[in-house]
């Protein structure tokens, strides 16, 4: 660059002016040509070619710098355009910014007091998930008093989205997991060797919990994350505030639709999950085991009671709840910018999977206790 | 003013699908001049800034910008032309994680090595500069209103010191009192940094503040380029109609009566 005006290191010149282009990218070698100034309080500019704001303001901070230590420095030789531009720049002239504030250093009992804060926000946050299904809850209520004012179009399309179009990834899972479930207890069972209880092991794990835990969690994944998405979006755009004025309320149209359309099709889609388990179980234990499949239909019929298909299908219901409350929820909560979309999104995923697996335990717990 | 070419359009044909935006288009901007491009809604105004700064590829056509042939440049050779120009969107594209200041020292920090002080100082100027007060550097984008987020996004394309500047609707969603400060500051940093400035709007206030010369968009080619009264004497029925209509006339007046004063 010729900035640097090409002096050897060492060699002082008779006039240090500058030369050729000060632009933001001969920034560096203009600062140094300025630097070996010293005590000059003339600077000649008529050999600088090009002139930008950045070079204007190096100029122009260095003749407040001097300015300040009671030195002034006058600029000759520019060019009117190249006057104009040093006018505007030290016009606009910011005041020096405070310097750039440090982040404090870490002190004992951060690390507390982040925890502290962390479970306020996760307990608010959970009074305000609270709140919302008592919101919910309050006009599902309303709407069985008022059926008309469901909105059935939207309830058919969110029917298809969230439930229909799961059916082949519910059911690759459910047979998938029938299948290892086989093979795995196959492997135990042989020792002793009581193969054909198999079928009981398959049928009590899938129809009374994996079958609908699994299934809730991959409806969580998809439909928990799309229901803040499409929420969320709409928010961003306003269309809730545009909804709300013009007397439309949020909350049946956009929530209980797709809350109703899970409630309706997570039972099935458990169901077909089921299904496949006992057929990927069934194949399983009749190609490796060889129980056929009349045998596997006696066993199952005899040993396993349909109570274990109504506990966990009965259980579906409220992980559609959950998921279609924590889904809108999250939507709700978006804010202005695209970052906070994202980031209740992840959230929504989150938070649905982990409430499903809570209220999981919770059942079995009740169960259990009741005997069932 | 100069005469040279700084961006010449040369038989531009675009289409999306069955769609012809664009036939055989033909547009110059000269050095150090303030170009205002207008058209009709859908008459491919914001698609032609698209095309020079090579974010749409045409069917058809050349594009040279500062010398560049940007079509056949590929991505190393735009970015090497793009350090030169500096592009404002509709809404300001601010990035929505980044303050102000980042997304002022953004370009910066990407296309050159220069130390962080000095960054944030420039990008300091750049905010002062564009008449944002200078708490706004470190606010986010969501923390602005629709002008502050423009004269942002305006700081943002003036980062790297650019030659020419492409403004997309500057004044769009503005109130009055605020476009018309933004069309000002639009004319006097062209004047004090020498922009070449190619301007798209719908804005007739915009166009009689800051345009040298207009290029109007109809019948998919740049129908006619010429000063603001060689427009008022254009027969086209669209040229006449914009030109004319009781919006122009007011825009008109006022300017008339600003130069009166």
């Amino acid at each position: 660059m010729s900035g640097s005006a090409a002096e050897a290191p060492g060699h002082i010149p008779a006039r240090s002016d500058l030369t050729g282009p000060v632009t933001l990218a001969t920034l560096s070698d203009s600062r140094a040509v300025l630097d070996g100034m010293g005590q000059q309080t003339r600077l000649d500019l008529s050999g600088v070619t090009i002139l930008d704001t950045a070079g204007a303001w190096l100029l122009v901070s260095y003749q407040a710098a001097g300015a300040a230590a009671g030195q002034g420095l006058t600029l000759v030789g520019a060019s009117p355009a190249q006057s104009l531009l040093l006018d505007t720049v030290s016009a606009a002239m910011p005041a020096p910014r405070k310097p750039a504030r440090r982040r404090p250093h870490h002190r004992a009992g951060d690390g507390l007091a982040r925890l502290g804060a962390q479970i306020s926000v996760f307990a608010t946050s959970i009074g305000e998930s609270v709140g919302f299904l008592g919101l919910v809850m309050a006009r599902m209520g309303w709407m069985i008093l008022h059926p008309s004012r469901l909105r059935v179009t939207a309830l058919v399309h969110h029917m298809q989205h969230a439930g229909v179009n799961a059916v082949p990834i519910v059911a690759l899972m459910g047979f998938l997991i029938g299948i290892v479930l086989a093979f795995q207890g196959a492997t135990q069972l042989k020792q002793f060797g009581a193969e054909v209880f198999v079928v009981d092991l398959i049928a009590i794990s899938i129809l009374r919990e994996l079958g609908i835990l699994l299934t809730a969690i991959i409806v969580a994944g998809r439909s928990a994350s799309a229901f803040t998405a499409a929420i969320g979006s709409m928010k961003m755009r306003e269309e809730i505030d545009a909804m709300r004025v013009l007397g439309l309320d949020p909350i049946e149209r956009l929530v209980i639709p797709r809350i109703l359309a899970l409630v309706i099709l997570l039972p099935m889609l458990g169901f077909i999950a089921n299904m496949s388990g006992l057929l990927g179980g069934g194949l399983m234990a009749w190609t490796q085991l060889g129980i056929s499949p009349g045998m596997f239909r006696t066993q199952l019929l005899n040993n396993t009671d349909v109570s274990h298909a109504l506990v966990g299908l009965s259980k579906a219901p409220v992980f559609a709840v959950i998921i279609g409350v924590v889904g809108c929820h999250q939507g709700m909560l978006v804010k202005g910018d695209t970052e906070s979309l994202g980031r209740q999104t992840s959230r929504a995923v989150v938070i649905a999977i982990f409430m499903v697996i809570v209220v999981d335990a919770l059942f079995s717990i009740f169960f259990s206790l009741w005997g069932v | 003013m100069a005469s040279e070419a700084i961006i010449t359009v040369r038989g531009l044909t675009t289409g999306f699908g069955k769609t012809v935006v664009h036939e055989n288009l033909d547009l110059d901007v000269m050095r150090g001049e303030v170009l205002g491009v207008v058209g009709a809604s859908g008459s491919g105004k914001s698609v032609l800034l698209r095309m020079i700064v090579g974010l749409l590829t045409p069917r058809a056509g050349q594009i040279t910008v500062l010398g560049t042939d940007v079509l056949a440049a590929g991505s190393g050779g735009i970015a090497a032309v793009g350090n030169r120009w500096g592009v404002m969107f509709q809404g300001g594209a601010l990035f929505s994680s980044l303050t102000v200041r980042e997304n002022i020292e953004a370009p910066m920090r990407e296309r050159l090595e220069i130390d962080p002080a000095t960054r944030s100082a420039l990008a300091d100027l750049r905010i002062a500069m564009v008449g944002l007060p200078p708490t706004a550097g470190d606010l986010y984008p969501s923390d602005l209103s629709g002008g502050m987020r423009k004269r942002a996004g305006l700081a943002r394309a003036l980062s790297l010191d650019p030659e020419i500047l492409f403004l997309d609707e500057p004044t769009a969603g503005l109130d009055p009192i605020g476009a018309s400060e933004f069309d000002a500051l639009i004319v006097a940093l062209q004047k004090a940094l020498g922009l070449t400035v190619f301007l798209v709007t719908h804005d007739l206030d915009t166009l009689h503040a800051t345009c040298d010369r207009i290029a109007v968009l109809a019948d998919r080619r740049v129908l006619v380029t010429g000063t603001m009264a060689e427009m008022l004497k254009v027969d086209h029925p669209w040229v006449h109609a914009y030109f004319h209509g009781p919006r122009a006339h007011a825009a008109q007046t006022a300017q008339t009566d600003q130069g009166a004063a």
